[in-house]
């Protein structure tokens, strides 16, 4: 075999053109692709479960009244929302992926905003239950739902500042200021100031000015209190509501990262599947196969060799390309090891799919332009988000994405990178077990090549 | 002019008993049995599809046989020269050599390479990419390849299909040096004319069947009785394989 994969190299290096197309290529478009995927559009599922009785959805500032319902409304202009009657059921519709995410509106939520305008306590809180498996999918739900309650967020603020501006001119000019169900009698501080000089200005050492004193003595109080009462309520402008982010199935990758994952992945497939499949195609182009096999190596020798050879040149062309990549984007170098093992298996997987193709093919050409053709919907299929298709037929892409390695190798790579969910053990046994099962149909294929 | 004769005292280089090769309902070769002795030098002849690939091919150890049985004399593989060389044309005629003759695990590939490129006369072409040899140079490396391991017996498919007649004068003269030297040589040829001068046996083969195992002349003979105005070896064959239905 060694002898083998010396004269593979022998040939690859006098063949630049074929070699640079085959680096480059893939690798151009595999860039494309995750620039592309970085920006997803449409409306994400999101479970809502809205606990807030009926009715009560208002919120009393002063004079004035907020109605949450109506940014709720602005809320389903950017999501699907799937109603729900539980918080359970809403958290298992993300579970199942029936939904990206899951809104929960916990059932004092009006008191506790209440409770933060009036007394400055507590910190108003929704839950976002965020599905981590896919991180274009999480992103994109999180970025959806976070925009709108940063509107909420506004318009609280825009109201209890219109409040608290309107107190703090009466503390100011003066007028009638509802506090705690009850209307007070403010004298404010210009008239308080006037009232001061006036009777500064007829002070008597032994005036009987009780009175007047009496008055700025009061306003002095209630400006005190009327302040202390502002400053709580002026505090809360800031993040009147809290939203409370939990990920459901671990750690994410965070989009940037994904996206170059995807990108080393694509051509990670590209390499392998073209390599693989060329260089086994060319043993019978060139007729050489029947010379080798009549005893110099067995079939599955030779098998093993192209896979070897592909996979081992699909994973140091994918290394190289995530060290370069990692200069932009975040990918973990401690992690390194596993990078190793993700891109390793991965090329394991796609050089035996490759040499499957390699094996029905009947020459070079035709064996790469079945490897290409392949290739692309193998990758468009396991890319296809969840909620952009019927159940029906996400099941069928489901199925069809596991029975060919690009999806796996995606998630190994994702988690060798950044660390994400899920861990990287099952898709790495998941890879191995498509190398063999691959391997077999290729030495199926091959009883056509004598 | 044959290259080879007959040598029934010797120990038969191959022994061929019963040979059947069937792909599916199709059969290919049936219950085909001969011997081939050191030396010699045997034509397969016989129209397309009779099966003279498919007999080479299992002798060559590239295809098994459904039944039957080959036995070689001392257990060696022979070597093996298909119809299409099958070489690496990115790879240069000692790089071909170098690396077939240590997947054939010679003693010493380096200096069997060497041995190789002289008895061909192949030196000076040596470092050239064989995708960029003539065809008769090909399939001088072609069959380079298959005497690297100094094989008892050379099979050879349609050797001189793709020649000139210079190269293909060059090519027997060559192959006639190795009967000479005791290597058995069989292979198989459209070209009747060619088996007759350069064989000293021919199996004729039609549909998968042995019809006629003799010399050049024997074959002639065993015609003409019956044909008396069959003027030459080709026309003979031809009469031959219609008497036979093929």
């Amino acid at each position: 075999m060694r002898w083998l994969l010396v004269k593979d190299l022998q040939i690859l290096k006098r063949s630049p053109l074929l070699v640079g197309l085959l680096v480059v290529y893939p690798v151009v478009i595999a860039l494309m692709i995750g620039f592309a995927l970085s920006s997803p559009p449409g409306k994400p599922k999101v479970a809502l479960y809205d606990a807030v009785p009926t009715g009560r959805g208002h919120v009393n500032i002063g004079n004035q009244q907020i109605d949450i319902a109506h940014y709720a409304n602005q809320l389903f202009e950017s999501i699907t929302p799937i109603r729900v009657s539980s918080r359970a059921e809403a958290i298992a519709k993300v579970r199942d992926g029936k939904a990206q995410a899951a809104l929960i509106i916990p059932a004092d939520i009006i008191s506790q905003i209440n409770n933060l305008i009036t007394q400055g306590t507590g910190n108003p809180t929704v839950e976002l239950f965020l599905n981590s498996r896919d991180p274009l999918e999480r992103q994109f739900a999180q970025q959806a739902i976070t925009a709108r309650a940063n509107q909420v967020e506004q318009g609280i603020s825009k109201q209890v500042l219109r409040v608290a501006v309107s107190d703090l001119q009466k503390v100011l000019n003066g007028g009638t200021l509802n506090f705690a169900g009850q209307s007070v009698p403010l004298l404010g501080l210009k008239n308080s100031r006037a009232i001061v000089q006036g009777t500064i200005a007829s002070l008597a050492p032994d005036s009987q000015l009780r009175p007047a004193l009496k008055q700025v003595v009061d306003f002095a109080d209630l400006a005190v209190t009327g302040l202390g009462f502002a400053t709580p309520v002026l505090g809360s402008i800031g993040s009147p509501l809290t939203v409370k982010q939990i990920e459901l199935a671990g750690k994410t990758t965070p989009t940037a990262s994904y996206a170059a994952t995807i990108a080393v992945i694509v051509s990670l497939m590209f390499v392998g599947m073209l390599l693989a499949a060329a260089m086994l195609a060319l043993e019978r182009s060139e007729h050489a196969y029947s010379r080798l096999v009549r005893g110099l190596i067995k079939p599955e020798g030779l098998l093993s060799e192209k896979v070897l050879l592909a996979a081992g040149a699909a994973a140091a062309v994918t290394l190289a390309m995530s060290a370069f990549v990692s200069l932009f984007v975040h990918l973990e170098w401690v992690r390194f090891p596993l990078w190793v093992a993700a891109l390793v298996l991965g090329g394991l997987a796609f050089a035996a799919l490759g040499v499957a193709i390699g094996g029905v093919a009947r020459d070079v050409s035709v064996a790469s332009l079945m490897a290409f053709v392949v290739s692309l919907p193998i990758a468009f299929i396991a890319l296809v988000p969840g909620d952009a298709v019927s159940g029906t037929l996400k099941s069928i892409l489901d199925a069809v994405a596991f029975v060919f390695p690009f999806k796996a190798a995606l998630q190994a790579a994702a988690n060798a990178f950044t660390g994400s969910a899920p861990g990287i053990g099952w898709p790495l046994v998941h890879l191995a077990v498509l190398t063999l099962v691959f391997g077999a149909l290729a030495r199926v294929a091959m009883r056509r090549f004598a | 002019m044959s290259l080879g004769t007959q040598t029934d005292e010797r120990v038969a280089t191959v022994a061929v008993r019963g040979l059947t090769k069937r792909f599916g309902a199709r059969l290919a070769l049936d219950r085909i049995t001969f011997e081939l002795y050191p030396g010699e030098v045997v034509a397969v002849i016989g129209p397309n599809g009779a099966g003279k690939t498919t007999l080479l091919s299992i002798l060559a150890g590239v295809l098994e046989p459904t039944e039957g049985e080959v036995t070689r004399a001392d257990g060696k593989r022979f070597g093996w020269v298909p119809q299409e060389p099958g070489l690496y044309s990115k790879l240069s005629v000692a790089e071909n050599l170098r690396l077939f003759a240590r997947l054939e695990r010679t003693a010493d590939p380096d200096q069997t390479v060497n041995a190789m490129l002289n008895q061909t006369g192949l030196e000076d072409r040596a470092d050239e990419e064989v995708g960029r040899l003539s065809g008769g140079n090909q399939q001088r490396v072609n069959i380079a390849i298959g005497l690297l391991c100094e094989p008892p017996a050379l099979l050879l498919d349609e050797p001189s299909a793709s020649l000139d007649p210079r190269q293909r004068e060059r090519l027997w003269e060559f192959i006639g040096g190795l009967a000479a030297r005791g290597t058995t040589i069989l292979f198989s040829t459209h070209n009747v004319a060619e088996a007759e001068r350069y064989a000293g046996r021919v199996l004729v083969l039609g549909d998968g069947e042995l019809l006629f195992s003799g010399t050049p002349a024997e074959f002639e003979q065993a015609v003409q009785p019956r044909n008396q105005t069959a003027g030459d070896f080709e026309t003979a064959f031809v009469r031959f394989l219609d008497e036979h239905g093929h």
